[in-house]
């Protein structure tokens, strides 16, 4: 017996099409002033990044917006990347922002496919920051940065007046090798392809939301944030059919995969069920009303892979410690191009839109 | 994960759906409104209507508490928070919604203080914490938050606080329902009647339902298999010829209420004469203010609140779809000039209205999936 809704109204199928003209036109930025919303991953993200940042910067080495850009220099090949830290409170579960800043930006060039090597460290402080703060966070940097097997070789340091910033804030850039020729993107996702996530999701972003306080909650959950250069080795040698990577950052899961489907134009279909979450980052997520494919990792990719790759490259991640929870998500397909489509628990299908902004807690 | 995962369960889903199909009687269409937007979030976050068949249409109600707002309130809130040494602190539902010159979130930018709360009594710190300010809270919703609104109000006096005060906007649900029984232009079967309200209100008061208007009414819970089960209480309701009330979300709700809660209400808080719905209208008796005892606590008496009218956008049609007499994507600028990005209207804010849950979570043609409902 079929139980589902078959062929649906004309009139509906033309107000989609018509929805789906105005998300394909031209980004332009309505609000006069940045609000946190801007800054919070999603759509108004993006809308910022492309209307104004690409507007004025346009080349053809940044429009793929990928996590790092690579670089033709000296007969090889290089990438580059940055990335600021802002996280409050600037220690929690699991990190601090120290390995926060070095990790994420290994990361990006790692996904990019390159080796990371050379690491940046700009520090902003506020005056009246406590210097044994400041030895806590770097000793935590350097560690980070021996564990991934890069040095910070150069830095700058700023301190702003009391007020003008919140404790401290750091930038870290990176410079990584590509030691092959392959040409990693999300554009290059095709039908058929399947897509991979390394470990459990939302651990970070959870992490962070109970640390901040004031939501009365307590759960034994930790940040994930740690360097995947060394997984990523794995995943690259044992899957050639790798077409590209992303960390699953702010935004989550979700974001991730809303930009594959859009830079590749094709359709994505996920399975709830599928997707590895720990129970205390659910149940948080279930109180608050939110979604954890929305909430940052630190220390998660996910990946598209050609399907007869897919099973040498889930062996891949789960060879490695970071990736032994590593699953199979979801499949690229030719259908609803630029739409990400859940099948849920429940057994029915919904989309997995890009957020406006932060994920705000519902009422009741 | 336990106490989730039970009211989630696929197999139970198909055995459920398939004996909603068995009680669809040939050629007959039914209409069914789920009165509260937390039902319309679940219905589409879950995928549910894929169980349904043809012949079964959901109508998504007026139960959203930010979706009623009228945009003169929300003006009226962005007036009380650039009085001078005010704090303003609302539920994070709040912070999107448009009034006449942008939202909460556009006043923050521009350098007021207003602040996201989980809970009221979180204002309520904030104001110990600030004794040279005067906090204010938005308080929004129906019956369901209005009692914790109230026990801040309670704390608030026994404390002696003097400077915290709530922006009263609670309104309540039995009026709304009763506007759209009444309107011409929508003929209901049936009624999913609200969880969360019914935890603090009870059964009774969906009585004239039954009685007055010959319409089911089964109170639901807020999981999917909930939502489903008092569907096929009102598909049995309907298939016998019954109209009663039935409580489907017995685990919580006790036929009689919450006394307790509702005595806190009627100690702190008592009905207006009449209020503004967003696109409903002004409806008589159907929101609640903060009673003359508390008056050392009511924002609408320690400021002056312009309480200007303002028109809702003459494109915004929320008012048709909160009455369930459009579909979202029914109206003219649904997704267009109006999307979660760019709301016009309340019911594209929150993530319980009606436009906002379709456009996030089911804007897709079905029959492309419809595979999904026959495995």
């Amino acid at each position: 017996m079929t139980v589902g809704n078959t062929g649906i109204p004309v009139r509906e199928e033309l107000v989609l099409e018509r929805i789906d003209r105005v998300r394909r036109a031209r980004p332009r930025v309505r609000e006069d002033r940045i609000t946190m919303s801007h800054g919070a991953g999603g759509k108004a993200t993006r809308t910022l990044i492309e209307a104004v940042f690409l507007d004025a910067f346009r080349n053809p080495l940044l429009e793929p917006l990928e996590d790092a850009a690579p670089l033709a220099v000296g007969g090889g090949r290089i990438a580059m990347t940055t990335d600021s830290y802002v996280v409050s409170p600037l220690f929690f579960p699991g990190g601090d922002i120290g390995d926060l800043a070095v990790n994420g930006t290994v990361n990006d060039l790692a996904v990019a496919g390159a080796e990371p090597l050379y690491l940046s460290a700009g520090f902003i402080l506020e005056e009246g920051f406590l210097v044994a703060d400041l030895m806590t966070i770097v000793t935590s940097m350097q560690a980070a940065a021996q564990r991934a097997g890069v040095q910070v070789v150069t830095g700058d340091t700023k301190v702003v007046e009391r007020g003008k910033a919140d404790g401290c804030f750091v930038n870290t850039a990176g410079v990584g090798v590509f030691r092959h020729d392959r040409v990693l993107g999300i554009a290059s996702a095709r039908q058929g392809d399947v897509i991979l996530v390394s470990g459990p999701v939302g651990d970070h972003g959870v992490t962070i939301m109970l640390a901040r306080g004031g939501l009365g909650l307590e759960a034994d959950v930790h940040s994930d944030t740690a360097a995947l250069n060394g997984m990523v080795a794995g995943l690259l040698a044992a899957a050639p059919g790798l077409r590209a990577m992303r960390d699953a950052t702010r935004g989550g899961v979700a974001t991730i995969l809303n930009e594959i489907a859009a830079a590749a134009g094709v359709g994505i279909v996920i399975t709830e069920d599928d997707i590895p979450v720990r129970t205390e980052v659910r149940g948080a997520c279930e109180l608050l009303g939110i979604d954890p494919m929305y909430v940052a990792s630190e220390g998660r990719l996910v990946a598209v892979v050609s399907p007869e790759d897919a099973e040498s490259a889930l062996a891949a991640l789960r060879a490695h410690p970071l990736g032994q929870d590593a699953a199979i998500i979801g499949a690229v397909t030719g259908d609803a191009p630029g739409i990400v489509t859940l099948r849920t628990a429940f057994g029915g299908t919904r989309i997995v839109d890009l957020l406006v902004g932060d994920p705000l807690p519902r009422i009741c | 994960m336990r106490f989730v995962d039970e009211f989630r369960d696929a197999d139970m889903a198909r055995a459920l759906a398939a004996k909603i199909v068995a009680l669809c009687a040939p050629g007959r269409q039914y209409k069914l409104m789920e009165v509260c937007g937390g039902h319309t979030h679940t219905i589409y976050k879950h995928g549910l209507e894929d169980y349904l068949p043809q012949q079964i249409t959901l109508v998504h109600g007026p139960g959203c508490p930010v979706c009623v707002i009228p945009m003169g309130r929300v003006d009226d809130a962005m007036a009380l928070a650039s009085e001078p040494d005010v704090i303003m602190t609302s539920f994070g539902d709040m912070m999107r919604v448009p009034g006449s010159s942008g939202s909460f979130f556009d006043a923050k930018a521009r350098g007021t203080d207003i602040r996201m709360v989980y809970s009221p009594l979180d204002s309520l710190k904030i104001a110990r914490q600030n004794p040279d300010r005067r906090v204010v809270f938005m308080a929004i919703g129906f019956e369901t938050t209005a009692p914790s609104t109230a026990m801040t109000l309670l704390r608030a006096a026994s404390e002696g606080l003097r400077n915290f005060s709530v922006f009263c906007n609670h309104v309540t649900i039995i009026p709304a329902i009763k506007a759209i029984l009444d309107s011409p232009d929508l003929r209901l079967d049936g009624f999913i009647g609200p969880g969360h309200v019914s935890t603090v209100i009870g059964c009774r008061p969906y009585e004239f339902i039954a009685r007055d208007y010959g319409k089911p009414v089964v109170v639901a819970g807020f999981e999917p298999l909930d939502i489903l089960q008092s569907i096929y209480m009102l598909m049995l309701q309907l298939a016998h010829g019954r109209a009663t009330v039935e409580n489907q979300y017995s685990r919580v709700v006790p036929w009689e209420g919450n006394g307790v809660a509702l005595s806190a209400i009627a100690q702190t808080m008592e009905l207006r004469p009449y209020f503004e719905w967003r696109g409903l209208g002004f409806i008589s008796q159907s929101a609640l203010r903060v009673r003359e005892e508390y008056a050392a606590f009511d924002a609408e008496r320690l400021f002056a609140v312009p309480g200007v009218r303002v028109a809702d956008p003459k494109a915004c049609q929320c008012g048709e779809v909160l009455k369930g007499v459009l579909k979202p994507w029914e109206c003219k600028v649904f997704g267009t000039a109006c999307t979660p990005e760019t709301p016009i209207g309340t019911c594209m804010v929150s993530p319980e209205g009606a436009c906002a849950a379709y456009y996030n979570y089911g804007r897709f043609a079905r029959q492309r999936l419809a595979v999904v409902s026959e495995s």
